[in-house]
């Protein structure tokens, strides 16, 4: 079974965005995700100050398995990106809610995460 | 996964996490915990593999030996009676149909191991090669599970199971005993580059086996290793993969494996003319392997370039070496650009390769 925690929205393509109490976002790829994925061995990241359209890839992200595109879950501003998963790629597999995030955003448009799914619509999606 | 064939160790794998995958029209383990942690685990203490889905033949009759030195391109004559030999055997062409290994167990009694995705293909090849010759092909690839036990603690683990005595059974040599009461042919082979055993034993053994070597391995460190890390540890001892370093168009000579063929050895055998020519006349590419510096995986199929752009080849593997932390591969190149600087695109970064002679990483297992 997979974790899908209940303060999260999640994309269709399995990135899951959280709003901050100041208004920003953090990005990153949920539990299935990395799970589906196996050993994760490289992540590929946008510079900071890059602006992102919705859908449109931020990266990549690479497993012994197979390398996947990620998708921007809302338009944003990329203002922080996860340094850290260069050098330790496998926290994605380890803690993919935690130490693995990817990104902070400045929301293009806040109101736009409500297109998202909740938890239980993400869940109900991984069937 | 219903039409797929299964090992016996198939609900093994299964209550033990495995994740279960298409491997050849076989439902196998690709992964129990993480590839790259079992990989790690076979070269720090042990793994154990579940390989029963390779095939496995027995060439019986007066003339088993002169055929098997037909068949292959190794020296088969410079067997006795426990020794193991690793060949390739070879079309007209001197591209491959399969490698194997030739275990002799006696007088006119040899027992191939083939590869899982090559056994209908080789059982034809085999017996119709084998037509003039007074030899009995039997498939045995139903009556046999294998299990193999990896890694520099892999003697010790099999050793507190068997009254055996390994120590007396050399790298590439086999003795028959039982390990764990199961009646077993021991053989000191293995496909990851570390010291260990090959354990071919009766399919309806191969779950009590399996456990009594988890429960002997485990307080040692031994962990399931599945396919995945079985490719990974190949990779980085430098082993060939049929289908990939050799194929029906990437001959042994090209592979790098002339060590296997004994164009000298004394008598025919399928594919000596067409090796004899490769050799005299040099071969147009060759398998290379390579490393990357970067942790981006260079994967099969990914076009090689030369120094000046154009496409000079292309890789047959990739994966990330979990003990160097970087990239590496195989690649078919032409033997022109080998000697200069090649270069693949990752996704739009260009990384240069830079060759390598296998292994990549070094290995404290006994020498053939």
């Amino acid at each position: 079974m997979s974790n899908v925690p209940t303060n999260l929205c999640y994309a269709k393509s399995h990135e899951w965005l959280k709003v901050e109490a100041d208004g920003t976002a953090t990005v990153g790829i949920s539990d299935y995700a990395q799970s589906s994925l196996g050993d994760i061995t490289y992540i590929q990241l946008p510079k900071v100050g890059t602006v992102l359209k919705t859908g449109e890839v931020f990266g990549v992200v690479e497993s012994v398995k197979a390398a996947s595109d990620l998708y921007a879950p809302a338009a944003g501003t990329v203002i922080a990106i996860n340094a850290a998963l260069d050098g330790a790629p496998e926290t994605l597999n380890t803690a993919p809610y935690e130490g693995g995030w990817m990104l902070k955003l400045t929301l293009s448009n806040p109101g736009e995460t409500t297109t998202l799914l909740a938890a239980a619509a993400y869940e109900q999606l991984l069937g | 996964m219903s039409d797929l064939h299964r090992t016996p160790l198939r609900d093994f794998h299964a209550a033990h996490g495995a994740r279960l995958v298409d491997f050849a029209g076989w439902e196998m383990p690709v992964q129990y915990r993480s590839i790259l942690e079992e990989h790690k685990a076979v070269r720090r203490a042990a793994g154990l593999f579940d390989v029963s889905h390779m095939g496995e033949v027995d060439v019986r009759g007066p003339e088993a030996g002169k055929f098997l030195n037909y068949l292959v391109t190794n020296d088969v004559a410079k067997l006795y009676p426990g020794r193991v030999l690793y060949s390739p055997m070879c079309y007209p062409s001197g591209g491959v149909v399969d490698d194997l290994l030739v275990t002799m167990r006696g007088p006119d009694d040899y027992f191939l191991c083939i590869n899982a995705g090559n056994v209908a293909k080789d059982l034809a090849w085999i017996r119709e090669q084998s037509s003039p010759f007074a030899v009995t092909i039997t498939d045995r690839s139903d009556d046999y599970a294998l299990l193999a036990v990896q890694g520099p603690r892999a003697a010790e683990i099999v050793q507190s199971l068997t009254g055996a005595k390994l120590g007396l059974v050399q790298y590439y040599h086999v003795t028959e005993g039982t390990v764990a009461g199961i009646h077993c042919l021991i053989s000191r082979t293995g496909y990851t580059g570390e010291d260990g055993f090959e354990l071919y034993h009766a399919a309806g053994d191969a779950v009590a086996l399996a456990e009594a070597v988890l429960a002997a391995g485990a307080p040692r460190g031994l962990e399931l290793a599945g396919l995945g890390a079985r490719d990974s540890l190949r990779l980085e001892a430098g082993y060939p993969l049929y289908g990939h370093e050799i194929t029906q168009d990437i001959s042994p000579l090209t592979a790098g494996l002339g060590w296997t063929v004994k164009l000298d050895k004394g008598a025919d055998f399928i594919g000596r003319d067409a090796l004899v020519a490769e050799k005299k006349n040099g071969a147009v590419n060759k398998v290379v392997f390579f490393k990357t510096g970067d942790r981006r995986i260079v994967r099969a199929e990914t076009p090689v370039l030369g120094a000046n752009g154009t496409i000079v080849g292309r890789v047959l593997s990739g994966t990330l070496s979990p003990l160097l932390n970087e990239s590496i591969g195989s690649a078919l190149v032409t033997v022109a650009a080998a000697r200069e600087a090649l270069v693949v695109d990752i996704r739009g970064t260009k990384l240069n390769l830079h060759l390598v002679k296998p292994p990549f990483v070094e290995l404290k297992k006994a020498t053939q």
